[in-house]
């Protein structure tokens, strides 16, 4: 294939990955453990959205943001011609 | 009918089910024993990774240990559905790609070495006997309670069976299998947590249960959970005691981790596209994730249950008298995993926290002498149905469902260590003129061998399922995951700088494990322990990561040093970051 193409192709791959990874971190990391104590006001059921986001929400976030790449990725090997015929 | 047979009953007909299901897809030839020839679905595939990753440890070890943790065993869940946008946006698509059966073999390929294959053999062995060893444990656990033996005559009554059932079977008779393996797992999980959100919540869906009302108090389950256990001195369920920068050292080690277990990864290989090794990870968390927001649950609704049967009246009332306990008491005491002492002497079992000093005056007010109830942490889910007086179809499922588990895992793992064993060893190094059929052979030596060690270490597990579990994890992060990362992601990394970092990151590791752990995991042995660890407060479960870090800073400043992979490398990493030209499912 010829090359520019699939410079374009491998960086736009990197920016969509870099994007989730920093949702990833933020949610599970962020929100759930390091940032816990700034949501600590904001109640769910009994405790606080930081307990929630380490119990529940970093899984839901988890699974969207796989989709959301499988589909973006399949989308974008269509547009640079390299998904598999 | 009574229980004992009932789970004979269920735990046999099971076993019938998986072992039918394994001979009729038996594997013949050896790219129907690694990779099922490479024509499995990802809904399919999605769901038999799912099987092969919920272990004994998710299963049986996981909710116990949130449960009488709270809030700072969050890692467990995070950490081993979070592993999984990693495999998916990483690794999977990729390897799928280079089209080969074995991790070995790509990092043998793309770092144009045979020691680096070699190394990444020894890596992946360490990480998966580790992980076997938790399996034993909670196989042990299983058995014990299910036959109501001693755990040690347990655990060798599981290794028999685990045993058959693994060399029975390549990866075709398991990719079946472990489909109805994940159906029983998931209903046997998710069936008793049903009835017991009902029962405190009336809530049927666990996970909204969690965050419910508690229906015989009026607060808020967690409320309540936490109200009644700080009255008897323990930690609060929802607030966070542990060291921060340990908690998210641990959640990534074992995110990392599981995007580096072999066992796992091996499974992107069998779908038939690139395309769907990604819908594939996707489809494998989903199946998961089934287990992993239920699981909270269960084990906040079992300590709470727990403390309810040892205080009808509340904690600050009596506690029951040790001949009036329950039934499921007086199994488990069977097993030896749980006991009762009576400290003061008054007939009552008393369960406290008699390590909280705020708690000592209250305790000493009371008469009490220490907490007279010892509750191994791995039986809480197989108990579980039994505390909350639950039929007893539902606890026999129970109890298939986490042999289920147990066996699923260990077979997709001992499968991954024979392949690494017979096909990158034998096949790949020493023996390469080794036949079809002596490759098999090979494979199904090396599965007994591991069995016997992880057998052997299991006797005396350097901790419950889920922490052997989560050192297995640290072990793969810090060898296999930075290796494959930089495989696809950098052309500079050699084939120099893949060996250092592997045997730095894994060699590092594994001597904080066992500085910790014992040496060998032989109790006894070791010279710092996790409740006051040698660096930074890391607990040697958390230490993948650091080895992880090790491995790609090693990696990447050798490569620096040395000289650039030859173009035809370059290419083959150019080639691996497109799908186009795929090998199809069955071309090998």
């Amino acid at each position: 294939m010829a090359e520019p193409s699939s410079n374009a192709y491998w960086s736009a791959n990197i920016r969509l990955v870099t994007i989730c990874l920093v949702i990833w971190a933020i949610v599970s990391f962020g929100f759930g453990i390091v940032l816990r104590p700034l949501l600590s006001g904001i109640g769910v059921g009994g405790t606080d959205l930081g307990f929630w986001f380490a119990q529940q929400g970093s899984i839901i976030v988890f699974l969207v943001l796989i989709f959301f790449y499988a589909f973006r990725m399949n989308a974008l090997d269509r547009k640079h011609g390299v998904d598999e015929e | 009918m009574d229980q004992y047979t009932l789970n004979l009953l269920f735990v046999g007909a099971t076993f019938a089910l998986y072992i039918g299901i394994a001979v009729w897809a038996r594997a013949g030839s050896t790219s129907e024993f690694y990779a099922a020839g490479r024509g499995v679905h990802p809904v399919t595939n999605g769901m038999a990774t799912a099987a092969d990753w919920m272990s004994a440890a998710s299963f049986i070890s996981m909710a116990g240990l949130i449960a009488f943790t709270g809030y700072d065993n969050s890692s467990f869940l995070m950490g081993w559905t979070g592993g999984y946008v990693l495999l998916a946006l990483l690794l999977a698509p990729y390897l799928r790609k280079f089209g080969k059966f074995t991790v070995p073999e790509f990092i043998g390929d793309r770092f144009y070495s045979k020691t680096a294959r070699l190394v990444a053999v020894a890596c992946l062995i360490i990480a998966s006997i580790t992980y076997v060893i938790g399996q034993m444990t909670g196989v042990g656990v299983a058995f014990s309670r299910f036959l109501e033996v001693e755990v040690e005559t347990g655990l060798f009554i599981g290794a028999a069976i685990v045993f058959f059932y693994a060399v029975l079977g390549g990866m075709k008779g398991v990719t079946y299998t472990q489909v109805a393996q994940y159906c029983v797992l998931i209903l046997a999980y998710t069936v008793p947590a049903i009835f017991i959100s009902l029962q405190l919540t009336g809530n049927a869906l666990p996970p909204l249960g969690l965050f419910g009302e508690h229906t015989a108090s009026g607060v808020p389950l967690l409320e309540k959970l936490d109200q009644v256990i700080q009255e008897l001195g323990f930690n609060s369920y929802t607030g966070h005691h542990t060291s921060t920068f340990n908690m998210v050292l641990f959640t990534l080690s074992l995110m990392i981790g599981t995007a580096g277990l072999p066992h796992v990864i091996i499974r992107f290989f069998t779908v038939p596209k690139v395309a769907d090794a990604r819908w594939s990870a996707g489809w494998a968390l989903v199946f998961i994730a089934l287990l992993y927001l239920t699981a909270p649950a269960v084990g906040a609704m079992a300590r709470l249950n727990l403390v309810d049967t040892i205080y009808p009246e509340g904690p600050k009332a009596e506690a029951i008298l040790y001949e009036e306990r329950p039934d499921w008491m007086k199994n488990w005491e069977v097993t030896g995993l749980l006991s009762f002492e009576d400290l003061n002497g008054d007939g009552r079992i008393q369960y406290y926290n008699d390590t909280s000093e705020d708690f000592a005056t209250t305790a000493e007010a009371a008469g009490w002498k220490g907490s007279e109830l010892t509750v191994n942490r791995d039986i809480l889910v197989l108990a579980n149905p039994e505390i909350a007086n639950l039929p007893g179809w539902v606890i026999a499922l129970v109890a298939a469902g986490g042999l289920a588990a147990a066996l699923s895992t260990a077979a997709g793992l001992l499968l991954a260590i024979s392949s690494a064993v017979s096909h990158d060893l034998m096949k790949g190094a020493l023996t390469p003129k080794i036949s079809e059929k002596g490759e098999l052979l090979a494979a199904r030596i090396s599965m007994a061998v591991a069995i016997g060690v992880a057998t052997w270490l299991g006797l005396n597990p350097p901790g419950f399922a889920a922490q052997t579990v989560a050192l297995a994890f640290g072990l793969a992060a810090a060898s296999i995951f930075p290796a494959l990362m930089m495989g696809i992601f950098s052309k500079r990394v050699n084939n120099i700088g893949a060996v250092a970092g592997m045997l730095a990151g894994i060699g590092v590791t594994l001597v904080y494990i066992f500085l910790h752990k014992g040496w060998l995991f032989i109790p006894d042995t070791n010279s710092f322990t996790d409740a006051d660890p040698l660096l930074f407060g890391i607990k040697s479960t958390a230490f993948g990561a650091v080895g992880a870090l090790i491995n790609f800073v090693v990696a990447i400043a050798v490569s620096r040093a040395t000289q650039e992979p030859p173009e035809e490398i370059q290419e083959l990493v150019e080639s691996i970051r497109v799908p186009r030209g795929a090998g199809a499912a069955t071309a090998h």
